[in-house]
């Protein structure tokens, strides 16, 4: 079994048994990628895994009894690609960052985890989010850690017929912190700011932003499903001036992940965050207090917000802006109720 | 009608000696006269062509004369916000691009034939601060200004421009703000940390956007601003972005994270044993993650680099040794994936049948046969069509 010889033998061997089936496949891949294939190291559909397996079980596979270990070949194929890839540099980023293959290989399965087994994600109102073009999806922010954020990213990408990225503004202090800072642009998040916004927007994009920030997902337990102040209203205008609909979105369920009683103030000025939370298991349970507790959650797609129809100027007009930033929090907030009635307990569910 | 009369600085390195030789030329251009404070090399000599060269510093009144007795109508100050070759020029290149920049643009105020004036700046203008947008336009104004360096040096050089255009309102000034200048022949602090072997200091924790311009982009650009209407400031950098890891790994380098206080004392040790140096100033700089928006050059100036930031970045890695060759990571990839039984998934479809016939790899020829495909399929990871044929065969 050792030995130099022993490897190359077997390979052949195995490439040999399975030269059928890899000659379907490249006729198959020749046919659908004419000349040399641009490499697009994210094939839409290879990255999500079950998608693979059902294009793997397609044309040439010899017997079913084998479809099980050629799927997860397929899969380890898949992983040592993705390895050589990194080790290579053959991947692609946009002008914010955004590193496609990454965060469908390595950002997106952990969390889908989280989203499918740990939180019962159930999604509503999908079909609001248009196919194509820029959209805001403006959503409340809760939990002391933006896990709704993330949930939210896997809900549209994994739930939406044409698995959109979804671009999240995040906060200066998200991009001012090592390891995070560039982990978060490599999942396709920029700074909240009007340029990026509308750039994104532009772009046609579908962006995602939080108007509540700190002061939402900060919020104290006894506060949870009341929404706060939305900012200066900044993100309407930012719509209004890209001419793309604003999707309201109701996420219900991360305001009990991390109940938060209470914030230690001088701790959080010494490391230069907004609050220190103190919540029933952290930091009483050291690392094990950063488990989120399993609440179920419900995230819903509201009726989009035309903007292209207002008059020219909407966007300089206060009280368009305020107005409009109004009436989508209201529709917010009612939701929110209405889908914490269809929930039940945060729990038992 | 009479050519345009037109003095390049710094034609000592690589911009300013292949613009003078371009311009020179031209049919519109009379006569090109590429000045430096030292003497070219044979190579840079060569580059320049046609065009005349004086032995002048820029800091000199002596340019004045020079502008004057020639008549010159057209200056393009290449040498502004150049990147100095070495950490000890650092001082050196500060009197250099801001003093000598002072000096010259004295020197056209008082120069009445004088009519265009193109002067260099850089994305350091930028800053890079994470707070800031993450595209910069040329209207962006950084929420935090650089104090110190080359991005200090630029935002004077380009005060100094602006009170001049307002002291001669009769003359077009044109400002190009460069990204970070590769190719096969520049040398510059980035592609110095780049070819490090086999492995270049990252910052620990931060991997920033990339952007670079491919030099001969940056000659084609500066010759369009010198010959044409376009005044203002615009940004000029490939398309696209990489990010520092990106890059380090496209070097067919490993990435060594180093923390930012840890910086020197790597710099100094690898100075000691005569490595060969890198500066700790560009490593911090590369964190800023700099992207410009390019609208203005495409509209405005009417120019799209031919090579995008990633094909500039290639083009310049490729006259490096890798220290982790692609090949053979794939030839790893393949000898995994076959010994755990699965069959490697194939980057490129021309490369397919490797696997199924895996009997003719061995042979050196079929090998690198084999392998080409992975060639051409770096060069057109940006849709660009790949394989220009000088590409095989130039990796080693």
């Amino acid at each position: 079994m050792s030995g130099d010889g022993d490897g190359p033998d077997r390979h052949e061997d195995t490439a040999a048994r399975r030269s059928g089936s890899a000659a379907a496949r490249l006729a198959a891949a020749v046919a659908g990628h004419p000349s040399a294939a641009p490499p697009e190291p994210a094939d839409p559909s290879g990255p999500v895994p079950g998608a693979a397996d059902d294009g793997a079980a397609g044309p040439g596979r010899p017997d079913g009894s084998e479809a099980a270990g050629a799927a997860w070949q397929e899969r380890l194929a898949g992983t040592l690609a993705f390895l050589r890839r990194r080790l290579t540099g053959e991947y692609e980023i946009d002008e914010f960052g955004f590193d496609q293959d990454w965060t469908e290989h390595v950002w997106l399965p952990p969390l889908r985890l989280l989203f499918e087994k740990w939180f019962r994600v159930e999604v509503l109102g999908v079909e609001n989010l248009p196919d194509d073009g820029g959209v805001l999806l403006v959503a409340n922010h809760s939990g002391t850690v933006a896990v709704d954020a993330l949930m939210l990213s896997v809900a549209v990408h994994d739930h939406h017929p044409r698995h959109r990225p979804v671009r999240m503004l995040g906060a200066d202090l998200v991009f001012d912190t090592p390891v995070v800072g560039p982990v978060a642009r490599k999942a396709g998040n920029t700074l909240a700011c009007n340029e990026d916004a509308e750039r994104l927007l532009r772009g046609g994009e579908c962006v995602s932003v939080f108007p509540e920030g700190f002061k939402g997902v900060g919020k104290p337990f006894s506060q949870r499903y009341k929404l706060q102040r939305f900012g200066r209203g900044g993100f309407v205008s930012a719509a209004i001036r890209s001419g793309v609909p604003i999707v309201p979105c109701s996420i219900v369920g991360a305001e009990e992940i991390y109940p938060l009683l209470g914030s230690i103030k001088p701790l959080a000025r010494a490391l230069g965050l907004p609050y220190f939370p103190v919540t029933p298991t952290f930091p009483w349970l050291g690392p094990l207090g950063a488990v989120p507790l399993p609440s179920k959650w419900i995230i819903e797609f509201g009726e989009p917000v035309s903007t292209d129809d207002l008059p020219d100027g909407a966007a300089e007009d206060p009280m368009v802006v305020f107005n409009m930033a109004d009436s989508v929090r209201e529709t917010i907030q009612q939701s929110l109720y209405r889908l914490l009635l269809r929930r039940g307990h945060p729990f038992l569910r | 009608m009479t050519g345009r009369t037109i003095l390049v600085t710094g034609v000592t390195r690589y911009l300013g000696s292949a613009l003078a030789g371009q311009l020179a030329a031209h049919p519109d251009v009379d006569r090109v006269i590429g000045v430096d404070a030292a003497l070219p090399e044979p190579a840079a000599r060569a580059r320049m062509g046609a065009a005349e060269f004086a032995r002048a510093d820029i800091r000199n009144p002596l340019i004045a004369r020079v502008l004057d007795a020639a008549g010159v109508d057209t200056v393009v100050h290449a040498s502004a916000s150049a990147t100095p070759a070495s950490a000890a020029a650092r001082t050196m290149a500060k009197e250099m691009n801001v003093l000598g920049t002072l000096q010259l643009l004295a020197a056209c105020q008082r120069t009445p034939s004088v009519a265009h004036v193109v002067v260099r700046s850089t994305s350091a203008v930028y800053g890079g601060s994470p707070r800031d947008p993450a595209v910069a336009t040329e209207d962006t104004q950084p929420r935090s200004v650089p104090g110190t360096g080359p991005g200090r040096d630029a935002i004077d050089i380009e005060g100094y421009v602006r009170s001049f255009g307002r002291r001669r309102p009769d003359v077009r000034v044109a400002v190009p703000r460069l990204a970070e200048v590769v190719g096969p022949t520049v040398r510059t602090p980035l592609t110095r940390l780049f070819s490090l072997y086999p492995a270049v200091p990252v910052l620990a924790g931060r991997d920033a956007r990339l952007q670079v311009l491919h030099e001969a982009d940056a000659v084609a650009v500066l010759q369009r601003l010198a010959l044409g209407p376009f005044a203002g400031v615009v940004n000029v950098a490939g398309e696209g972005a990489l990010t520092v890891v990106q890059a380090v790994h496209r070097a067919g380098r490993i990435p060594l994270p180093v923390p930012s206080s840890g910086l020197g004392l790597w710099a100094r040790g690898l100075q000691a044993v005569r490595i060969g140096g890198f500066q700790p100033e560009v490593v911090r700089s590369l964190a800023a993650g700099r992207v410009m928006d390019l609208g203005r050059l495409q509209r405005d100036v009417g120019y799209r680099p031919a090579m995008t930031t990633v094909q500039a970045f290639d083009d310049f890695a490729r006259t490096l040794t890798p220290a982790l060759d692609r090949r053979l990571v794939r030839d790893v990839e393949v000898r995994l994936a076959g010994a755990l039984g699965a069959r490697p998934e194939d980057p490129w479809s021309a490369a397919a049948t490797r696997p199924g016939g895996s009997g003719r790899v061995p042979a050196p020829d079929a090998r690198s046969g084999a392998s080409s495909p992975g060639r051409r399929h770096l060069v057109s990871i940006d849709g660009q069509a790949g394989g220009t044929p000088r590409r095989p065969g130039r990796w080693r």
